[in-house]
């Protein structure tokens, strides 16, 4: 059996609901409520985002430059939808080459299809930096630099959206000396339309809430300068933090497993950049909320911000001070100058340690 | 990270070498199937053909292999209609322009529907089974508590923020849930889907070496005697002969390849003495061809003593087959007979995709007895989870080098580093895609890739399938160019295998 492109076009004009696509009603609702809260919505707001998406499925097409795929195997991790959902149910996901059946000439008719048809009016989600350099040949995908495939597939979008660290800001292969000049994808397209969820990886349900965002209220949530919605980058990791008790009661981990340590007592001394990092892990964690760093016993690498490959190592050095206890602070008015502090390895001795009970060694 | 610790002389703790164990291996487990049904099996599996399949069939197909409790009429008319609703709403997302109606196809409908079903089930599953590497790793993908000399999850039966009984049953129920689908699912499907391309045991060979650094220390990393699966080299597809490894012999070519060496580029380096320097001399983007007489491809060309090796399941099972492992070597001569092949099926294509299946099995199988190792450990008080003695690099000589070997899922992998004045003066990695990608080296032996298409039958040169099956079966970690031209050099199509 086959299907021409023409029938299919004229079967998706007649689009009916999702609850008739083997989504159930329970379950449907059940997302939209989940939505709402990573959103911050009043439960009032449950009906509209239904409604929203209730509609012919948005077109989605899913890049990968320089990247390692952390980001789809994180797609695969969702469960507010699942994957299944969003891949089958409530997105068309018309191009992501880890997961599409086609290949080759096929493969690159279905980025086509989409880009000409629905110009204007598709979504793109970008994974992985784009290189630069040299005339963009440090990554090329069908003869085509990424610099190019970027240009004309999120220049024609509705909107990108950045996931990880690497297509936000460049992210590792950023990294000084950057060889390849990779960038994140608001400076490879800078007319883009462009939300950056970084992180390594995205946190799969701030994707989903960030395409329910747009759709409920049509327009995309607002950010902070780096590009990031303050629903779910708005508060520092350490203002959120499990272990915050500990670290104002200066009670600190000094060694790995040592009985601070089994205690979940503060990673601050360890290296820990959540009082730079802003990011929601403390409260959506990953795989469904079973961990996170923190929880897992480790510090914040501060993944979600911006070159943290080269601002936040060392990654085990105490930060040098942790400004502004006060969580009345978002990335717009602290970010950078923290991380130019830390970048600078100034070694101030911090509140932390002011408080810490044990006697300074250094 | 072992790297680092051989550089130094660290030994980890106990804890740490099964937490690694336990992350390696739930990574094999829940990555295996994935790139059966998600990343493979839309090679062998025609999506459409199941809308014409009867549920009924389907469900007396399904018992017939397995006792899997999703296995009635009820059930498959159910996955039937959902795939029915998906094509008549008619965005077909990821499976639009596929292959669907090829002749290459070979599945009754029912098998095609069994196997969508279980597509879908096996999205499901590996999210929840994969909670045992997010648990001990902070999340997946990218663990965060891996530390030189150790890890950084605690262990502690009395408090609520380490690893504690709660862990071990959290663990041992996602361990069961993982084995009992491996058991009851993947392996009747593999080995049903299977029997319709016996085929394909034929094609897609490669070259015939296979390298296994050995995974999963039974005591300290440092003891390469006692690995589960074991270390070696089958050579000639000879599995008569389990050649030793040695780290030396690692060299890299770059003829093919677009970096320049400062001693010329028809010689080969070992990592420790590796450059890194990009020489790119292909056509300026957008472009047609590369030129392959030329440099063509970003990755070096590794070799063992010279060899081209293919590394991955396949070459992990046949070195631990040669070695006389015994649990592999039941469950290999289980599956051959089952299929009515011999040994000689497993240089293949096929063989590539049942030794994956084999290896998640017996993998699936020992995660139990790490998680126990785990347990006892806690229960006689040993909570030690790092080695700290070198944690500060005021105690690291002034110079130092180490290397360490790995079985990343997809294959060998190994990290050379060079530290000096407490800091990296040489990293390298020689990673999996790029022995089984490897291209051209100086005296022009082909890769694993590039060999394992020889001879490969295409039943439509505007549609070549059959190419994407072999290259698939390498479980590539990249999208590559496959270009398909007439013998008069003149393209007929090409292919970007993603």
């Amino acid at each position: 059996m086959n299907f021409s492109d023409d029938a299919l076009h004229k079967i998706a004009e007649s689009m009916e609901p999702l609850s008739q696509k083997g989504v159930s009603r329970r379950d449907f609702m059940k997302f939209c409520a989940t939505m709402a809260a990573i959103l911050a919505l009043p439960a009032s707001f449950i009906p509209k985002i239904a409604e929203a998406i209730s509609g012919k499925k948005p077109y989605l097409v899913w890049l990968e430059f320089q990247d390692c795929a952390g980001n789809t195997e994180a797609l695969l991790r969702a469960t507010k939808p699942t994957a299944a959902k969003i891949i089958l149910d409530i997105l068309s996901v018309d191009y992501h080459e880890t997961i599409m059946a086609p290949a080759g000439h096929q493969a690159e008719k279905s980025l086509m299809d989409v880009v000409k048809n629905q110009k204007g009016n598709y979504l793109v989600v970008v994974e992985g930096s784009i290189p630069m350099k040299d005339g963009g040949v440090y990554c090329c995908i069908s003869g085509k630099s990424a610099v190019d495939i970027a240009k004309e597939v999120c220049g024609n979008a509705l909107a990108t959206i950045a996931v990880g660290t690497c297509a936000a800001y460049g992210g590792i292969p950023a990294a000084n000396p950057n060889p390849t000049g990779a960038v994140g994808v608001k400076e490879a397209v800078p007319n883009a339309t462009v939300i950056n969820l970084p992180g390594c990886p995205v946190n799969v349900e701030n994707i989903t809430a960030c395409v329910v965002h747009f759709l409920t209220f049509g327009s995309l949530p607002n950010t902070d300068k780096f590009g990031r919605p303050y629903f779910a980058y708005g508060k520092r990791i350490h203002d959120n933090c499990e272990r915050r008790a500990h670290f104002d009661a200066g009670q600190f981990v000094r060694q790995w497993g040592d009985e601070a340590h089994r205690q979940g007592w503060c990673l601050y001394e360890m290296g820990c950049k959540g009082p730079e990092t802003f990011k929601n892990c403390p409260t959506v964690k990953y795989n469904e909320g079973t961990s996170w760093p923190v929880q897992a016993g480790h510090g914040c690498i501060g993944c979600a911000e911006p070159n943290f490959w080269d601002t936040m190592t060392p990654f085990y050095r105490r930060l040098p001070s942790v400004p502004g206890v006060s969580i009345e602070t978002t990335a717009d008015k602290v970010g950078a100058g923290l991380v130019a502090a830390t970048a600078a390895g100034i070694l101030i001795h911090g509140i932390g340690r002011a408080l810490s009970p044990k006697k300074e060694e250094e | 990270m072992r790297a680092v610790e051989d550089a130094l002389g660290i030994t980890i703790p106990d804890n740490a070498r099964i937490i690694r164990n336990l992350i390696t291996g739930i990574q094999y487990v829940q990555d295996h199937v994935v790139h059966f049904y998600h990343l493979h099996a839309l090679d062998w599996v025609d999506i459409v053909s199941a809308l014409k399949a009867d549920p009924a069939k389907t469900s007396a197909l399904a018992q017939s292999i397995s006792d899997w409790h999703n296995s009635s009429t009820a059930y498959f008319k159910g996955i039937q209609d959902k795939l029915k609703s998906f094509v008549g709403a008619g965005q077909l997302g990821p499976f639009a322009n596929a292959y669907w109606g090829h002749p290459a196809y070979k599945l009754p409908p029912e098998a095609n529907l069994m196997a969508v079903a279980h597509y879908l089930e096996a999205l499901e599953w590996q999210r929840e089974v994969i909670k045992i590497q997010a648990l001990l790793g902070a999340k997946n993908p990218h663990a965060q508590t891996y530390l030189v000399g150790g890890m950084s999850i605690p262990i502690d039966p009395d408090s609520q923020n380490a690893l504690n009984a709660g862990s071990i049953a959290f663990m041992s129920g996602l361990a069961e849930i993982a084995k009992e689908f491996v058991e009851k699912v993947y392996i009747p499907d593999l080995l049903a889907i299977a029997s319709f391309y016996k085929d394909w045991a034929g094609y897609g060979a490669g070259v015939g070496n296979f390298l296994a650094y050995g995974e999963f220390p039974n005591d300290t990393v440092s003891n390469t005697e006692n690995l589960w699966l074991p270390r070696g080299i089958i050579l000639n597809k000879d599995l008569s002969t389990v050649h030793k490894v040695d780290h030396a012999k690692v060299t890299e070519y770059v003829t093919h390849s677009w970096y320049e060496y400062s001693d010329g580029n028809d010689k080969s380096r070992h990592p420790w003495d590796g450059e890194t320097n990009y020489k790119y001399t292909g056509p300026n983007p957008p472009y047609e061809y590369l030129n392959t007489d030329g440099k063509y491809s970003w990755l070096k060309a590794p070799r063992y003593e010279n060899k081209s090796m293919e590394v991955g399941p396949l070459s992990r099972m046949l070195v631990a087959y040669g070695s006389g492992h015994k649990r592999v070597q039941e469950v290999v001569n289980s599956v051959l007979k089952k299929l009515g092949v011999g040994p000689a099926a497993l240089f293949s294509t096929l063989g590539r995709v049942a030794a994956r299946g084999i290896e998640t099995l017996v993998t699936a199988e020992m995660i139990p007895e790490w998680i126990n190792q785990l347990a006892a450990n806690m229960k006689k008080g040993d909570l030690k989870i790092h080695s700290g003695e070198k944690w500060d690099p005021s105690e690291w000589p002034a110079e130092a080098k180490g290397y360490g070997l790995h079985e990343a899922p997809r294959g060998a992998l190994g990290h050379w580093v060079k530290i000096k004045d407490k800091k990296i003066e040489n990293y390298q990695c020689v990673v999996p895609g790029t022995w089984n990608g490897s291209p051209r080296d100086a005296s022009d032996q082909r890769g694993p890739y590039e060999s394992a298409l020889i001879g490969t039958p295409v039943a439509d040169p505007e549609k070549p399938v059959e190419i994407l099956r072999t290259i698939h079966s390498f479980d590539p970690c990249m999208a590559c160019a496959v270009h398909v031209v007439d013998p008069d050099g003149n393209e007929i199509t090409r292919i970007k295998v993603v």
